[in-house]
């Protein structure tokens, strides 16, 4: 069972024909059975029946061949907190689970909030070289929300985005500053939308199971008291806000609404807040204890509605990955978070794409070309002379999850047992083939 | 009921707390005795494991293993390994290796004696777990309620106080209902529960409406800490507005019940003449949490399995 999923790579040396697949690329609006030729790293063909002699050959018939998946939000947790994840082993999880750019968020330790951390983080995903790996640098030092952090600097050494994730920034003023010495840069603040004292101890979502389980909650208001103070300072600054990881159907509504204004706001959303609920809350188990919390039915039919309807921009996992220690422990104590790469295509094919929930193009373009258009990543495409970053999806392969076999260095996620209809079955990063299966 | 984990009221069915209530009556006499000494768990060991503060709870059950010939130890957050760092994974283990055949727990977080009964195979007696059940509490309470009122069914019972933060009210909800009584929640806004709706339940805002013709009211203590964190404004309105006193008490029953589960804070949420009252059963409730946790250990360490 083990071999089946090791990673190897395929011998290549300068090129790589896809054969047969399936070609989906939203940018250039293709849908259609085609050719996808790789040369030297780069796309250099996509056509039906590509008369080339490549040296390598994939056969993709029968299978989905798309620009390689954007996640744009994970916690890689380097530098610091290497036992929960680091760039290898995160990369791993990242090849397996179809993602080739990944955008790692600053919550480490120490906090990534200047520029020659950036630097050094740049450097690291170079040196590890599996997928690419961005780096998102702090909006403020230590993500204290008291000061600015170095934004120009950290852009300067390639910080892609700004947040302060993991929390919201109570002071208004310095989130406004944030947004008005951002401006004309095109950088985007993502910002965690709770609102700090309404979230307290809270450690799941407010509501019916909670007033059975006692367990403090974390009422949806909080997070549409944030959204909606987010909405109105990107409106009256012109700043650039992105909504991470929504989960409430009320914040949903107000980014719609923002976006008829004309406001600069974009949002994400998780495979978690769209498939499940707080009635999955088992206080034996943390691996359902996420920031914001799982919530209702009705959220989850609003964020669908919403990604459906333009919304919501982007599809992101929020990876964030916890030693086992520290989530095996009574719930309320342990951290939040657990492991999304290597589940989350999995997730969204078999319950969103296979009930006909979401067609696949546009689940495609929620994972590659949204994601980059908004964060303006030279990435998400397959147009000729795009680097060769292409997954190729089997939507039909069962398979089940089981963290024995995750590469991530998390154990704890909901998903554990699932039964799984679709997946990644090869990662190609940079013309470099990584067969799954 | 043999070897079944004691973890809430959800999962007892109606027979079950007739016969745990039943096992009480016979077990109340023992104690009412003067030889309080019975061969039924000779042999046997439970260990008290208390990381959160108590007196009545863990005397109640260390007395119960004792009067029923156990060998019972007591462990108390400040003199366990948890102090040292160990994990309650780590710490459950360890107490499992020694030999012990039941475990009675009390914790802040909610779900523990849950998690506790995946990790370990003794039985597991959930002593309290943060605000989420408190079930040798209910049963103590349903025991109570019956002793003085012949029954439970039908019966009007009022839970005033801070039903937020009640591990109490949570349990006593489920058991009461599941007898047929209904059961009014009042309090102020500020400490009740959203969302807890429920067959038999009625939520009031208003306390007179929830005492009005009550055959029995539960007044909760109210921590102090509570007014801190800003859920109500004063000690001294709280007793005014939410207070029960002899006054308020006229809306119930003439013969209503008073129950406390303890320590009260007197002119806080009761009145000193309440609970010393003809009304009050509030004393007899701790003589009966003896016996109702005999009962408990009887019937799961050597009762019938089912």
């Amino acid at each position: 069972m083990n071999n089946l999923w090791e990673i190897h790579r395929a011998e290549i040396k300068d090129s790589l024909l896809i054969r047969g697949g399936r070609v989906i690329d939203p940018a250039n609006e293709i849908d259609e059975i085609a050719d996808v030729l790789i040369v030297d790293g780069k796309i250099s063909a996509v056509e039906p029946d590509i008369k080339f002699s490549a040296q390598n050959e994939y056969n993709a018939a029968g299978k989905i061949v798309v620009p390689g998946l954007i996640d744009m939000h994970v916690h890689l947790r380097e530098p610091g907190q290497e036992a929960k994840e680091d760039f290898v082993s995160g990369s791993r999880a990242a090849v397996a689970g179809g993602y080739t750019t990944v955008a790692t968020m600053p919550n480490t330790s120490p906090v990534v909030d200047n520029a020659a951390l950036v630097r050094s983080m740049v450097q690291r995903a170079k040196d590890v070289g599996i997928v690419n790996i961005k780096i998102i640098g702090a909006v403020t030092k230590n993500q204290k929300g008291e000061e600015l952090a170095e934004l120009r600097d950290m852009i300067d050494a390639g910080a892609v985005a700004f947040s302060d994730d993991g929390h919201f920034d109570d002071n208004a003023k310095i989130f406004m500053n944030a947004l008005d010495y951002l401006h004309g840069t095109g950088k985007v603040v993502i910002c965690h939308e709770e609102e700090t004292s309404l979230v307290k101890d809270g450690a799941m979502n407010e509501g019916r199971r909670s007033a059975i389980l006692g367990i403090k909650g974390r009422p949806s208001v909080a997070e549409d008291i944030a959204v909606a103070r987010d909405c109105l300072l990107a409106e009256y600054t012109g700043g650039r806000v992105h909504i991470a990881h929504m989960s409430s159907a009320r914040a949903v509504e107000i980014v719609r609404d923002a976006k008829k204004r004309g406001v600069n706001v974009t949002a994400e959303v998780t495979p978690q807040h769209l498939t499940m609920t707080e009635d999955l809350v088992d206080p034996t188990n943390s691996a359902t204890k996420i920031n914001p919390p799982l919530r209702t039915q009705k959220d989850c039919d609003a964020l669908i509605a919403g990604l459906l309807d333009g919304t919501i921009d982007m599809i992101v996992t929020d990876h964030s990955p916890h030693a086992a220690e520290e989530k095996d422990r009574e719930y309320i104590y342990a951290p939040s978070g657990f492991p999304g790469l290597e589940t989350s295509l999995g997730i969204l094919l078999t319950d969103l794409y296979h009930r006909n929930i979401i067609p696949l193009p546009k689940l495609i373009s929620k994972m590659t070309y949204e994601p980059a258009k908004v964060f303006r990543l030279d990435a998400g495409t397959l147009s000729i002379g795009a680097d060769a970053d292409v997954t190729i999806i089997d939507t039909e392969l069962e398979w089940t999850v089981d963290a024995k076999n995750f590469y991530t260095r998390g154990s704890h996620s909901p998903f554990v047992g699932r039964k799984l209809k679709g997946r990644a079955v090869a990662t190609i990063v940079r013309g470099d083939l990584m067969k799954l299966l | 009921m043999l070897g079944k984990n004691i973890l809430r009221l959800e999962n007892f069915s109606p027979d079950e707390i007739r016969l745990v209530l039943q096992t009480a009556r016979t077990m109340k006499k023992i104690i009412r005795g003067d030889v309080k000494k019975l061969p039924n768990l000779r042999g046997r060991a439970i260990v008290n494991l208390f990381l959160e503060p108590s007196t009545r709870t863990r005397t109640s059950f260390e007395l119960a293993g004792k009067y029923l010939g156990a060998d019972v130890v007591s462990i108390n957050a400040s003199t366990s390994s948890i102090v040292k760092g160990e994990s309650l994974r780590d710490t459950l283990l360890t107490i499992e290796a020694m030999g012990v055949d039941a475990i009675v727990m009390r914790h802040k977080a909610e779900g523990a004696a849950e998690y506790a009964s995946k990790v370990v195979k003794p039985v597991i007696i959930n002593a309290g777990d943060g605000a989420h059940a408190h079930p040798s509490q209910a049963l103590l309470d349903l025991f109570t309620i019956e002793q003085f009122k012949g029954r439970l069914n039908g019966l009007k019972v009022a839970i005033v106080g801070d039903i937020l933060h009640s591990r109490v009210a949570r349990s006593d909800v489920f058991g009461l209902t599941k007898m047929g009584a209904e059961v009014h929640l009042a309090g102020p806004k500020t400490l009740l529960p959203r969302f807890f709706n429920f067959d038999g339940v009625t939520v009031h805002e208003n306390i007179d409406a929830a005492l009005e013709n009550a055959d029995v009211v539960n007044v909760l203590r109210i921590q102090l800490e509570r007014q801190q964190s800003g859920l109500f404004p004063s000690a001294r309105e709280y007793a005014r507005v939410f207070g029960i006193n002899e006054e308020r008490l006229r809306l119930a029953k003439d013969d209503a019940l008073i129950l406390h589960p303890g320590p009260q804070n007197k002119g806080l949420e009761i009145s000193n003449a309440l609970v010393y009252g003809e009304h009050s059963a509030i004393h007899e409730q701790v003589q009966n949490g003896v016996a109702v946790r005999m009962a408990l250990l009887d019937l799961t360490l050597n009762g019938e399995s089912k």
